[in-house]
């Protein structure tokens, strides 16, 4: 079985997107997540990589494998120098958008995975962090 | 940029989307489809998304977005082909899409436009906008 590893991709323009559900799906299939497991952790990812790239004009997703002494699962992290995001608590209701968007982005994300972590400030950035075990 | 090819099968138009579409394409399918609508009278108009394994939000209100606006042009869209995880992963998303008639396969799809392909003689499959 192959050493937990970790890999970072630049989210600069929406092929950055594709190839990042691309990688989650890797990942996901080489922890063994089910088919339903690894479609809702790459759709989770989608959403937050689009995130980062129109809302935080652009910044990284690490997608990384992870193992608790036996369980594997899948995390990335992403992480932009946006405006940030002044109130999450707002941000994370369905259909809050500032964008065009539908508003789904975050709170469909956190409903998709096992873990789900925000951390944003005005000014300072916005990183989310999801991940999914087998 | 690439295109997503659009068929026409008798009075109605068919895509198939075989590629993991990136934003952009998404949008040009959308206004490509319009027009073809508006050039060619369609009267229903077939996403096959059979091989998608994913449709997040982006991909779904641009579905959507598609169905509203056809239906305008007296068109009606079905989304054929959608995988059980697929389904299973929108809803828990919260997109339920509505607006948008779905078919497990591009037969039942036709059946539900009303569409006959057969005997209207006007085929011309493989045309791109």
């Amino acid at each position: 079985m192959p050493a937990p590893r970790s890999e970072v991709l630049e989210i600069r323009a929406s092929d950055d997107i594709v190839r990042v559900r691309q990688r989650v799906r890797t990942a996901s299939v080489e922890v063994g997540l089910g088919l339903v497991d690894q479609t809702k952790i790459v759709t989770a990812a989608s959403e937050l990589a689009r995130n980062t790239l129109d809302y935080g004009g652009g910044g990284t997703a690490a997608i990384e494998i992870i193992d608790d002494g036996g369980r594997r699962g899948v995390r990335i992290v992403f992480e932009d120098d946006g405006p940030g995001i002044p109130d999450i608590s707002v941000a994370m209701r369905d259909g809050y958008t500032t964008g065009g968007g539908l508003g789904l982005g975050l709170s469909g994300a956190r409903r998709l995975s096992n873990e789900f972590d925000i951390r944003s400030s005005p000014g300072a950035g916005t990183r989310v962090m999801i991940a999914r075990w087998k | 940029m690439d295109r997503i090819p659009i068929l026409k099968m008798g009075h109605a138009l068919l895509v198939t989307i075989q590629v993991d579409m990136h934003d952009q394409l998404a949008m040009a399918l959308e206004e490509d489809l319009t027009a073809r609508i508006a050039a060619t009278g369609a009267r229903g108009v077939l996403i096959d998304i059979s091989s998608l394994e994913i449709v997040d939000s982006f991909i779904g209100r641009m579905l959507d977005s598609i169905a509203a606006v056809s239906r305008l042009l007296d068109a009606r869209t079905v989304v054929v082909g959608m995988r059980p995880a697929v389904a299973i992963t929108l809803v828990e998303l919260g997109l339920s899409m509505p607006g948008v008639n779905t078919a497990l396969n591009v037969e039942r799809g036709l059946a539900l436009i009303g569409v006959s392909v057969s005997g209207d003689g006007e085929h011309d499959a493989g045309t791109e906008v």
